[in-house]
């Protein structure tokens, strides 16, 4: 005894525009990486003609027409400097506040865990601001000072004179700004450990911190190594703070010295040079060629750094019988 | 200490009659999650060198009990432990005692194989003495031989100690874990239904490892199987909805109940 069912025939039509309008949403993604991709190649194409390679290797920045010089060394080494600085403090720390807020009872883990994702949402220009009012002179009067008096002598990467505005602010002010970012992604990683593995350590008579050690920490290493990474494309690709902290030097001088010397990165001297550089001229192609730089390089970081960190969260649970 | 140990001796317990001493009791432990409770006030004794199987039908609170006996629920945020657990006489919720003192005193395994990922067979079961302090190498050799073979895992793997843990078969990863709980040398070793994820022929190896375990250490087992309860405890101990229903040795609870739910419960009648 089967009952009739009034099935409705499937409407295809509908089913194709679907089809097409969520590829078209899907590709939208793709379209804009390699049209950027291909505009700035473009855009830059000139300083890549005049310049070649040396480009990359060169550190004249001389805009004046006729005696047109661009090398972009001393931004690209910059960034590398300010970004390492800002990993070496911000790391440690980051996977310090992961331990503390993983382990903390709930009513502690819950209210900091949402304090840490506002942090990473504060606008970099308020970091700026505060960076170049208040930090500056805390800085200058209570680290760079003792520092420079100390060590100036004998260790060159303290011995310019500090101003406040230099590379070492820039780091600290970064350092300050992918915290946020790193112990969030750090926290979520420790905690997809699997329980059965921090039990283990427990098992054996561990503490907090040899728990940590034998259970969390080799589990997570990848996992962890991406978060950093992840932190360090932020780092990479930091703009408006650092332009306001870092003290903006141009040419051979820009070139990392000494910490408490004024720099410059290849997202600082963009946000600074753009308005004046003529289209006419070789200044903004060479200006477009350190932001396909900087691109390529923020596009290498976070595709290594996401590899990382999802394959870690999808080992889960499934690790023990891998 | 040794008066305490007469008073504990001076319970009376006429159903567990021999001259073996008591190795662990819990005194009218109770445990809570939140405001549920989990565990309720119960009481139990443990012969040493003997193996008590947990049993009952799930959720009846043999799990959460058996991880008092470590205080592994120190770490589980919502959960609180009432009464007292006593190794040897000591109370192991005393304020001033340290849990990580007697973690090194209850070994425990648990339901599945949990060995560290990223370490070698030896260092899996080196961990434990490296973490308290054993740097010298030969003891280290030793140490770890003689828990591989008392795991009964040695032979299948003497031959590759370096090679990753997770390579080996679940039942062969179950056995060494069983070795790494071994090898700081507890007193007391708590398994939590270890062979539920094995199949039937790493079953009964770890079986007879339980066997011949109890020659020396005090086992307490969590298991849902019963003919697994009746082939290796000498006492068992039904637990339903959080109470102890019923304690006495193996045998008579499988053939003489005294209560009318362990007698359903173990003939199959429900659970």
């Amino acid at each position: 005894m089967s009952r009739q069912i009034p099935f409705s025939k499937r409407r295809l039509p509908t089913d194709k525009i679907f089809k097409i309008s969520a590829m078209v949403a899907g590709s939208y993604v793709l379209v804009i990486i390699v049209l950027i991709v291909f505009q700035l190649s473009s855009e830059s194409y000139p300083i890549w003609q005049r310049e070649g390679l040396a480009f990359l290797t060169g550190s004249d920045w001389n805009a004046v027409e006729g005696r047109e010089s661009f090398g972009a060394a001393p931004y690209i080494l910059g960034t590398l400097v300010t970004a390492s600085l800002a990993m070496i403090i911000g790391v440690p720390l980051s996977i310090g506040i992961a331990m503390f807020i993983s382990q903390a009872p709930k009513y502690l883990s819950g209210p900091l865990s949402i304090l840490i994702e506002l942090l990473a949402a504060v606008p970099s220009i308020i970091y700026g601001l505060w960076g170049i009012f208040v930090f500056r002179q805390v800085m200058l009067d209570w680290v760079e000072y003792p520092l420079y008096e100390v060590f100036g002598d004998n260790v060159w990467i303290f011995s310019s004179a500090p101003f406040g505005l230099d590379i070492f602010s820039a780091s600290v002010i970064l350092a300050i700004m992918i915290i946020p970012t790193i112990s969030a992604v750090s926290r979520e990683i420790m905690i997809a450990v699997p329980q059965q593995q921090k039990e283990a350590a427990y098992m054996l008579g561990a503490t907090k911190w040899e728990m940590f050690r034998l259970a969390v920490f080799p589990y997570a290493k990848t996992g962890l190594i991406g978060a950093a990474i992840l932190g360090l494309g932020r780092a990479v690709g930091e703009t408006m703070a650092v332009t306001m902290l870092i003290g903006n030097a141009t040419g051979p001088s820009a070139f990392p010295q000494s910490l408490f010397q004024p720099g410059q990165t290849m997202s600082s001297i963009i946000a600074n040079e753009f308005i004046e550089a003529s289209p006419a001229s070789l200044h903004l192609p060479a200006l477009v060629g350190v932001g396909l730089i900087l691109l390529l390089v923020a596009i290498c970081i976070n595709v290594v750094a996401h590899i990382l960190v999802s394959r870690m969260l999808k080992v889960r649970e499934g690790a023990i019988n891998a | 200490m040794d008066g305490k140990q007469d008073d504990i001796e001076n319970i009376g317990d006429d159903h567990l009659d021999s001259e073996k001493k008591y190795k662990m009791i819990a005194e009218n432990v109770s445990v809570f999650y939140d405001d549920v409770e989990a565990v309720k006030n119960v009481t139990m004794k443990f012969k040493e060198r003997s193996v008590t199987s947990l049993i009952g039908p799930s959720g009846c609170g043999k799990t959460t009990f058996l991880r008092c006996l470590n205080r592994m629920h120190d770490m589980t945020k919502n959960a609180r432990v009432q009464g007292r657990i006593l190794l040897d006489g000591e109370d192991l919720y005393a304020k001033d005692k340290d849990p990580i003192y007697h973690r090194r005193k209850v070994g425990m395994v648990f339901q599945k194989p949990n060995p560290f990922p990223t370490m070698s067979i030896y260092d899996n079961v080196a961990a434990g003495l490296r973490l308290n302090g054993v740097k010298d190498r030969r003891i280290l050799d030793e140490i770890v031989e003689d828990s591989l073979k008392m795991a009964y895992v040695w032979d299948e793997v003497k031959n590759n100690l370096k090679k990753p843990a997770i390579e080996l078969s679940g039942g062969q990863q179950q056995r060494l874990c069983i070795a790494r709980a071994l090898a700081i040398q507890p007193e007391v070793l708590l398994m939590d239904e270890p062979a539920s994820a094995l199949d039937p022929i790493a079953t009964q190896k770890i079986e007879e490892t339980i066997t011949e375990l109890a020659r020396e250490f005090t086992i307490i087992i969590v298991t849902h199987n019963m003919q697994q309860a009746v082939r290796v405890s000498d006492y068992t101990a039904f637990m339903y909805l959080g109470d102890l229903i019923e304690f006495n040795e193996t045998k008579k609870i499988f053939t003489q109940p005294k209560n009318e739910l362990t007698s359903k419960y173990v003939k199959g009648q429900f659970g």
